[in-house]
């Protein structure tokens, strides 16, 4: 196609995975604090959006970078993503990272290693599932590396903090979430540069 | 054979057998199906329901002491007590109970004075309860001691400082309207109007202030404008910190109430669960979102059948009755759910998933279509057995896996999903795969349906009288300068029937859809505001209520003695304002005179009959909303963290509703009539949410059906009719082979304009000629062959009278036409001479191919004839010799000397088909052939030798694609398109492209483009065959489009045409072509070399040149 369209759907694609990662930041971020919820509301709503509000868009930076990354990678290696190349699969992968945060932050293990244990095996059952190629893997590990990295740094420098660490600064856990968000993320995008599928006639 | 392939081969057998059964009897298995639902479900009726309403336990009175804050009952032994029964409640909430009647009573009286007397006792009481003094063990204390103390108001309530207490006791009473200030009240003029001053406007779920400061629900409180009821009732609520019994004796005392048949035996407890914030709905809102989205992609994937809808809907049933079967099969193992369904509902509907129904779905419409239905479901089933077999088997292992954490939550879950999965695949097998059978064999009828009126409209004999119209066509009408009229269509004639009308305005808006989705959203909406269930899991408060009041039983509350009288500082008092109405107790008085006890005096009268107490009071608290004491305590105040027990999660708030005394009142009251208006509730509307569902297709027109086989099967020996305008044809193909000029029409001067409007010099130009070899090729109009000597004297030539023209073929100036007598004729389109002919044949000839200097002419019986065209100049560039004028040139045919062009057989074919030949393509020296037989034949044009017989279709031939890379694509009545390799003969690849015929196919260098009957067109990849996109025609308009160039299509709509990227299926440009209202749908589109369209409105023709277009793309 011509260069300007090109453009064109390079920045609408990351916008989308912008927005995203700024809802599933704020969504995934509620589900952490909220065991600490008070019994007002509005307080809550107030401080979740105050006290780390650098948060989301940081999120939303990343997410776009990383779906851009995915179907980027594919094309360089030459091995387009085909596996269950569609939105209802894409919904499915993103259902099921909710869940998995939802998992670590609702559910009541017994120690710390039983809950990292699971969210792995349930991560690798999320690759397993929605993406199954080698690069997705190899990315995603990378991106949970990298994702871990940075956050220790963080911590350490005292930007912010979790609350009994078990892993150096961090929840043992995190980098499983960071894994599985690369690959919901790199789904999406991966679905985005396909395009879009059916067009309405205009009316 | 290995075990696998031999598992393998029973499980497609046994799929097989049992898609047959499904499709045999269909009923008795739905209904069998639909009894298993019910069935499992059965045990969910005993479940309690799911959510946060309060919870009570109740207690005896009798030495009542608060529970441990330890559990220490035995873990084997089964409590009593329910699990949030621990330590200190949050309070204690005494409820003094006052009831009074109005009497005498008048029919007239003011409502306004109704109510002062009664409430003016609240003063008194209140007074009472705040100069009590307890006594106990411990020493006496004052009020203040003992009960809940609040401090500031929550800051958005700061215009209810004055209502309600700050700093103080926490006792309501419908005073706190006045402040507690008796003077205030004697002076207030209008009672009514300020208790509802603060009752809010719009719809309210929580409580209102004057529900709380009467303690009783409005209704029944007997305050209110149009209250006509002689009962008045409120309640004295104080809230206590710690228990103590004595302030209800020594209310006993101080109004003994002899009719009073309740006692207090029992404490309620009540426990409240934590109200869900929004904090908690986000996430819970966005699983949800998560969840219809994926619904929603999963069904749209449906395609190819009777009812998408109703075929969604059978999916998402089967999927949800599959989850309730699986808790209620739990439940009735034993296995009490723990979890809160609703929030890991989405993530189990996720984890089972509507994908099996998708494949199955797939599986069933891709078998043949000429199958008897059962078969093609057995066939689709078994089919897709495997797969779905081990699909299945790996959800099942990685559930077990999960089942292996040891994570009690996780466990849980695990077992739901199991067997879940498993009565997924039970419902699957058997309510699905019926509802599929059902709703194919429905498709099927409605196809049959579909295809015989269209049938039956063909013969050619078939009387259609319009002359009113065409007299109204033969007024010409001024061209624009794009425009050509032309002769009537018989498109025109075709006028919808109304109740077809209503239903394409039905199919195109959407509306059903829209509306069913409004309302969905309206009331997941109202659910979620409203409804705890499932929605509010988290405790935040427990609270406990207390009712003194016994069941029923009779017996006398033992009074006890002592109650010193105690003077304290009156705490500020608080006030909302509740609703008033009705009471239920609608006796009627008898006038029997009240004492005269003033507002003043404290004292009760004595009872009077109507005043009754009975268990309906004593429950009354109970029909307080559920959110009554939680807005009291949360909604209201900030609560001093201190005074919740020391375990802050789950605080517990026990409540002592007492009716601590019974206090009744007598009043006359002798006012007059009432006026005035109390507060209307406005429903409060939540704003519909819009979501534009994709619809199932507008059905397509019978009429519009560009059916090819009409051509075919119309009574071709029947003799050429001559006089009359046949029946409207409505099919391109139709059109195009019938085509031929009319009258008042040249067909150089379209020529010219076209070649005008470019800004060339004609002389120059190159030939005028199709670009696409596609069917709609010759820019014609549609018309008949016999029509011009009826219609006008003013002919460019005249026909040779001897059957309408079948088919028809463009090339340079010449013009090739077939006609039904067999008759080969060969025009000047210039001079509008006839170059030569050719009759050895008498069997009609239903296509041409005209390539180079060979024509091709398949005929009726289904033989091949191959001409070649020996001319001299006749093909050299295009002379323009033509004028406007010509039209009135005499219409006898010449025979012009001087260019002779002669056109010899060279081979005849005799029996290239069994069937009439449908379709014929020539092009990089082979020719194809696609007939009613079903197959495709590839000959070599020279010397017309057959290479390949080309088998693959199940139903007639429609549309075939040639080109000079030698992919041909064929498409057929039964929907499918087929790529061949022409060089060697083989099938490269077979999608099942339209419901319906195939009406059009095209290729650019990357990919297929095809239209049906369903007035789809799709595009597909030529390597891979899969489809990339496809976009939704306006009716009747499927087969319209044409490529520009191979980025660049065109389509037409209703009244216009779209430009797309092919490349990713972006429209780029609509353009209207004249006024909207007299808008008809675009036919055909024929593509010019230079980049000018014409586009066939039915009666009119329409170029369009398009150089902006393609400046753009370059």
């Amino acid at each position: 196609g011509p260069p300007g369209s090109w453009h064109h759907h390079l920045v609408q694609r990351s916008l989308v995975l912008f927005s995203v990662g700024v809802v599933l930041a704020l969504v995934l971020n509620l589900l952490q604090v909220q065991r600490n919820v008070t019994l007002f509301p509005e307080e809550v709503i107030a401080t979740i959006f105050s006290s780390a509000w650098w948060v989301p868009p940081c999120c939303g930076t990343a997410a776009a970078v990383v779906g851009l990354l995915y179907p980027c990678i594919d094309s360089r290696l030459g091995e387009p993503h085909k596996f269950k190349r569609e939105w209802a699969s894409v919904m499915r992968c993103v259902a099921v990272f909710v869940g998995i945060n939802h998992a670590s932050a609702k559910l009541d293990f017994a120690n710390n290693v039983q809950l990292s244990l699971t969210l792995a095996a349930l991560s690798l059952g999320l690759w397993w599932t929605f993406d199954r190629s080698r690069s997705g893997l190899g990315l995603g590990i990378t991106i949970a590396f990298l994702a871990t990295l940075i956050t220790q740094l963080l911590v350490y420098n005292g930007v912010y903090q979790y609350t009994s660490p078990d892993f150096l600064y961090i929840r043992s856990w995190l980098p499983c979430i960071f894994f599985s968000g690369g690959v919901t993320v790199g789904n999406i995008g991966r679905q985005l540069a396909m395009g879009v599928p059916e067009k309405p006639h205009s009316d | 054979m290995t075990l696998t392939e031999r598992l393998r081969e029973k499980i497609s057998q046994a799929f097989y057998n049992h898609g047959l059964l499904c499709a045999s009897y269909p009923i008795p298995i739905i209904l069998f199906t639909g009894l298993c639902i019910v069935a499992c479900c059965c045990p969910l009726l005993k479940l309690p329901l799911p959510g946060t309403g309060p919870v009570e336990f109740t207690t005896p009175v009798k030495d009542y002491s608060p529970p441990p804050v330890a559990l220490d009952h035995k873990p084997g032994e089964p409590s009593e007590r329910p699990e949030w029964y621990v330590g200190a409640p949050v309070a204690y909430i005494q409820q003094i109970f006052v009831k009074s009647s109005v009497s005498p009573w008048h029919k007239n009286l003011l409502a306004v004075d109704v109510f002062r007397s009664p409430l003016s006792r609240a003063f008194q009481l209140v007074e009472e309860i705040r100069n009590h003094v307890l006594r106990d063990s411990s020493g006496t204390r004052g009020l203040e001691e003992v009960c809940l103390q609040v401090t500031d108001l929550l800051p958005g309530l700061r215009k209810l400082r004055n209502l309600l207490p700050e700093h103080g006791c926490l006792l309501l009473s419908p005073g706190n309207f006045w402040q507690n200030d008796r003077e205030r009240f004697h002076a207030d003029p209008d009672i009514i109007g300020t208790i509802h001053q603060h009752e809010p406007k719009t719809l309210q779920t929580s409580a209102t202030l004057k529900d709380l400061l009467f303690g009783v629900p409005g209704k029944y409180s007997g305050v209110g404008l149009y209250t006509r009821k002689r009962m008045v009732s409120y309640t004295i609520t104080l809230v206590f910190r710690r228990y103590h019994a004595n302030l209800r004796a020594r209310l006993m005392l101080l109004h003994p109430s002899p009719n009073c048949s309740l006692r207090a035996e029992s404490l309620v407890h009540v426990h409240f669960k934590e109200e869900i914030g929004i904090a908690e709905l986000i996430p819970l809102v966005t699983t949800y979102i998560i969840l219809f989205a994926y619904i929603y992609f999963s069904t749209r994937k449906i395609d190819m059948v009777k009812s998408k809808w109703g075929l969604a809907l059978a999916a998402v049933v089967t999927v949800l009755s599959s989850l309730l079967m699986s808790v209620g099969l739990c439940t009735l193992f034993g296995l009490t759910p723990t979890l809160n369904g609703g929030e890991i509902f989405p993530y189990l509907v996720v984890v089972i998933g509507l994908e099996n129904v998708l494949v199955l779905t797939k599986s069933v419409v891709s078998t043949p279509v000429d199958l008897e239905v059962k078969l093609r479901i057995a066939q689709g089933l078994s089919s897709e057995s495997w797969s779905i077999m081990k699909n299945m088997a790996t959800e099942l292992g990685i559930i077990l896996i999960g089942y292996f954490t040891l994570v009690p939550a996780i466990q849980e879950f695990c077992l739901f999903a199991v067997v879940g999965l498993v009565s997924d695949f039970f419902l699957q097998m058997l309510f699905f795969t019926t509802v599929l059978s059902i709703d194919i064999r429905r498709m099927e009828l409605a196809d049959l349906n579909k295809r015989l009126p269209s049938e039956a409209c063909l013969p050619p004999a078939k009387p259609v009288g319009r002359p009113a119209r065409f007299e109204r066509q033969l007024a010409v009408r001024p061209s624009t300068p794009h425009t050509i009229t032309l002769q009537p269509s018989s498109f025109r004639n075709l006028r919808l029937p109304k109740r077809l009308r209503v239903i394409y305005f039905l199919a195109r808006t959407r509306l059903a859809q829209r509306l069913i989705m409004a309302g969905t959203v309206v009331w997941i909406g109202i659910l979620v505001y409203t409804d705890p269930a499932g929605l509010r899991t988290y405790l935040a408060a427990q609270v406990t209520e207390q009712s003194p009041l016994g069941d029923g039983a009779l017996t006398p509350m033992p009074v006890p003695s002592g109650v010193l009288p105690a003077s304290h500082p009156d705490p500020a008092f608080s006030i909302f304002p509740p609703d008033a109405p009705k009471l239920p107790e609608n006796q009627t008085l008898p006038g029997e005179p009240p004492e005269p006890g003033g507002p003043a005096e404290g004292a009760p009268d004595s009872p009077v009959p109507e005043v009754t107490w009975g268990p309906e009071d004593e429950e009354l608290w109970r029909t307080l909303s559920f959110r009554h004491w939680p807005t009291l305590f949360i909604g209201l105040y900030q609560l001093p963290r201190a005074s919740l027990p020391p375990q802050a999660g789950d605080p517990l708030l026990r409540r002592d509703s007492g009716v601590g005394s019974v206090f009744e009142a007598q009043e006359s009251w002798e006012r007059l009539s009432d006026s005035g208006k109390g507060g209307l509730e406005e429903p409060g509307d939540s704003p519909p949410l819009r979501h534009r569902p994709r619809g199932p297709q507008p059905p397509a027109l019978f009429g519009d059906q560009p059916d090819l086989t009409c051509l075919i099967d119309t009574n071709f020996s029947a003799q050429p009719r001559l006089s009359e305008p046949t029946q409207p044809e409505p099919r391109h193909r139709a059109g195009c082979s019938r085509a031929r000029e009319g009258p008042g029409y040249d067909f150089s001067r379209l020529v010219q304009r076209v070649y005008q409007e470019d800004g060339l010099a004609p002389s120059h130009s190159p030939a005028l000629r199709p670009a696409s070899p596609g069917p709609g090729s010759p820019p014609t109009p549609e018309d008949e062959g016999g029509y011009p000597e009826k219609g006008s004297p003013s002919l460019a030539w005249a026909p040779s009278a001897d059957g309408s023209i079948w088919s028809l073929e463009l090339q340079g100036s010449l013009i090739v036409v077939g006609r039904s007598s067999g008759r080969l004729e060969v025009w000047d389109a210039i001079e509008g001479t006839l170059r030569c002919s050719s009759e050895e044949v008498s069997s009609g000839i239903t296509a041409l191919v005209f390539l180079d200097k060979r024509i091709v002419a398949a005929r009726l019986n289904g033989s091949l004839d191959f001409f070649s065209l020996e001319t001299h100049a006749a093909l050299s560039p295009l002379q323009f010799r033509g004028t406007p004028g010509r039209s009135s040139s005499p219409a006898s045919p010449v025979y012009s000397s001087s260019d002779a062009v002669a056109c010899r057989l060279t081979h005849t074919v005799p029996c290239a088909h069994q069937k009439p030949i449908t379709a014929l393509k020539a092009a990089a020296g082979r020719l194809v052939t696609g007939s009613q037989d079903h197959t495709l034949r590839v000959f070599r044009l020279e010397d017309s030798c057959c290479l390949f017989t080309l088998q693959g279709h199940s139903g007639a031939i429609t549309a075939v694609y040639i080109d000079q890379t030698m992919v041909l694509a064929s498409g057929g009545q039964d929907g499918a398109i087929c790529l061949w390799d022409v060089l060697t003969g083989s099938r490269v690849s077979h999608m099942f492209a339209h419901r319906g015929d195939v009406t059009s196919l095209t290729c650019t260098t990357s990919c297929v483009i095809s239209s049906g009957l369903d007035d789809l067109i799709s595009i597909w990849d030529r390597s891979t065959g899969i489809k990339l996109y496809s976009i939704q025609q306006d009716l009747g308009c499927g087969a319209s489009l044409g490529v520009i160039s191979d980025n660049l299509l065109v389509t037409g709509g209703q009244g216009c045409v779209s430009f797309w990227d092919l490349n990713y299926g972006d429209l780029l440009q609509t353009v209207y072509l004249g006024k909207n209202s007299e808008a008809q749908p675009t036919r055909q589109i024929l593509v010019l070399d230079n980049a000018a369209i014409v586009c066939n409105f039915g009666s009119e023709l329409s170029l369009v040149y398009v150089p902006s277009v393609l400046e753009k793309l370059d």
